[in-house]
């Protein structure tokens, strides 16, 4: 039966269709497969076996009244998927890898999580993040760290490490994550697996907790591209519940079997490749370049100067938006509260002992940005910077129709390794931070091994709401190479 | 960028933060390190720069103000620490 929980979400749904498997098996499969390796990866914060079950029974009972009357089934029928746990699902507890959220049951569901409920997923569960998404290595969840199915000594990545992990354990075929500044790219990149941060406004925020409002997307995992793709185009458009969703037609992305890349125009930024970084990375990204080129695209230069100002810029945004969604935790509406005699009391006691140590880090360092006197100096410099990085990004895609970078400057670190020092953690994300400055959506996917058998990721980037392009580049990619089918020895 | 600790105790004010002693300090300097890092800013010039505080076109979302369902008002206080007769409690404001 564990076999099943090998299947991708496209070989799963053809498989259900031919009647050759039900969703109950398919989802006991998965369960299996979670109740076998969750005692070593930690990848959720609360399972939903029960529930899943039930979605499964329903799932079948639908498709085989479906099959008797001939009426067409929706896309994702019994398709068994995990949330990351910042993402609200109506009933379910939605902690956010936080104390102060530990018993907060969200009253009503996400838009992107009920589009694919609509479409016909089954709920495993809700995967584990760093708290409220800030990390990039999911070590700063409230509820223990997610451990790196490829190696158990090294983290998944973050802050969607658990969704990451989940997918690449075969717990479940996709998964749901949310990216901010790489938390859905870096994590796949670690993990092996493929990762969709969309266009900024392109899946409804509805639902999300909001963490950096400028910045944060829904976006998707699977083990192709293919897979991530229909998580995709089931979650995507217009929603009147999400002011910044932008009202833009969601083309269909049709990918087949045709490997052909001719005219596709990939550019290569030499501000992606910096000293220090991990030769093999640097030659796994190379060597895919290369693999591009091999199937008909045609590969130029191209250049973002201001780069190396994404870090600064993201860390002085991301916290001082971070230091105003944040202040609606104050005990009293919902979550854990710490009394005090009067309101002031309870609203410092209540944050100081809810939220972890990089939660608060981030609002001060936000604060701080935002406050009388530095304002303009840090917040307002940060936000011009912005538009010089979004300027780079446009005046690129004159050139190119997308843009070919590592994901990170490394593997998957060992735990425990930039814990004493943020500043060498934000450096994860330096080449994943442009892409949400810049609003632009970027793909995430496995591109060859490191010597110590760790995933090494490549980063596909491309204009405002050209997902489809991103998805046929790495769909066609993985038409002819195999990084993307191999399985972490414990998973298998 | 060396940060005081009157001026951490500061920010935490504002945030609504309580921070132990070795909090504060902590922060003092991982804050320091961090704004020391992006100073760098500083260096560009951004003069007839415009800022970008969102990434999508200038559009009007408002809508017509038509009266619709809210959130069933039990499932809503059900999160609240405390409630008094479908409101929620809250401590004195004034001391």
């Amino acid at each position: 039966m564990t076999a099943l929980s090998q299947l991708t979400a496209r070989e799963a749904l053809e498989a259900l269709e031919l009647g050759r498997i039900s969703s109950m098996e398919l989802t006991r499969a998965c369960i299996q497969q979670i109740d076998r390796l969750e005692p070593g990866v930690h990848a959720f914060i609360t399972r939903t076996s029960e529930q899943a079950l039930s979605q499964a029974l329903a799932a079948d009972t639908l498709r085989a009244e479906a099959r008797q009357s001939g009426q067409p089934v929706p896309p994702l029928l019994g398709l068994p998927l995990v949330v990351k746990d910042i993402l609200a699902l109506s009933g379910v507890r939605c902690t956010c890898g936080s104390r102060i959220l530990e018993h907060f049951v969200p009253p009503y569901t996400a838009t992107s999580v009920q589009r694919l409920l609509d479409a016909g997923v089954v709920v495993l569960g809700k995967t584990n993040t760093d708290e409220y998404a800030m990390g990039s290595s999911t070590e700063n969840s409230a509820y223990g760290r997610t451990f790196n199915p490829w190696d158990m000594s090294r983290v998944p990545g973050g802050s969607s490490g658990g969704s990451a992990a989940a997918v690449a354990a075969r717990m479940a075929p996709v998964a749901l994550g949310t990216d901010t500044g790489g938390s859905v790219r870096q994590p796949a990149a670690y993990c092996g697996v493929t990762g969709i941060k969309p266009t900024y406004g392109r899946v409804s925020r509805y639902g999300l907790v909001a963490y950096g409002s400028s910045l944060d997307s829904v976006g998707a995992f699977g083990r192709t591209a293919e897979d991530a793709a229909m998580l995709f185009s089931a979650m995507a458009g217009y929603d009147p519940l999400d002011a910044t969703s932008m009202d833009a037609p969601v083309p269909a992305i049709q990918l087949n079997g045709d490997a052909s890349l001719k005219g596709l125009r990939v550019g290569v930024p030499r501000e992606y490749f910096i000293s220090g970084m991990q030769p093999e990375v640097e030659n796994g990204v190379k060597q895919a370049v290369k693999q591009l080129a091999a199937l008909g695209a045609s590969v130029r230069e191209v250049h973002l100067p201001h780069t190396e100002y994404a870090l600064p810029v993201y860390y002085l945004i991301a916290p001082a938006e971070a230091s105003a969604n944040l202040a609606r935790y104050d005990g009293i509406r919902f979550g854990e509260r710490k009394d005090g005699e009067v309101m002031w009391d309870v609203f410092y006691r209540t944050r100081g002992a809810g939220f972890g140590p990089e939660v608060k880090r981030r609002i001060m360092l936000g604060t701080y940005a935002l406050s009388a006197g530095y304002y303009d100096a840090y917040y307002g410099q940060a936000q011009k910077v912005r538009t010089l990085i979004k300027r780079d990004f446009e005046n690129a895609f004159q050139s190119v129709d997308v843009i070919a970078t590592p994901v990170a400057p490394t593997t998957a670190f060992r735990a425990g390794e930039h814990s004493n020092d943020p500043l060498a953690m934000y450096l994860e994300d330096v080449f994943t931070l442009p892409t949400n400055l810049a609003g632009v959506p970027g793909l995430a996917f496995p591109v060859g091994f490191d010597k110590a058998g760790l995933p090494i990721g490549m980063q596909l980037m491309g204009p405002h709401f050209r997902e489809d392009v991103l998805f046929r580049a790495a769909h066609a990619y993985q038409q002819v190479t195999d990084w993307h089918k191999r399985v972490p020895a414990l998973a298998q | 960028m060396k940060l005081t600790l009157a001026e951490v105790e500061h920010i935490a004010q504002l945030a609504r933060l309580e921070l132990s002693a070795a909090e504060k300090e902590l922060y003092r300097q991982q804050l320091s390190a961090i704004l020391d890092y992006a100073a760098r800013l500083q260096a560009l010039d951004t003069s007839g720069i415009p800022p970008t505080a969102s990434v999508l076109p200038p559009r009007s979302v408002l809508r017509e103000d038509e009266p619709r369902p809210g959130l069933p008002i039990e499932e809503v206080l059900r999160n609240a620490a405390q409630i008094d007769d479908h409101q929620f409690r809250v401590p004195p404001v004034l001391e």
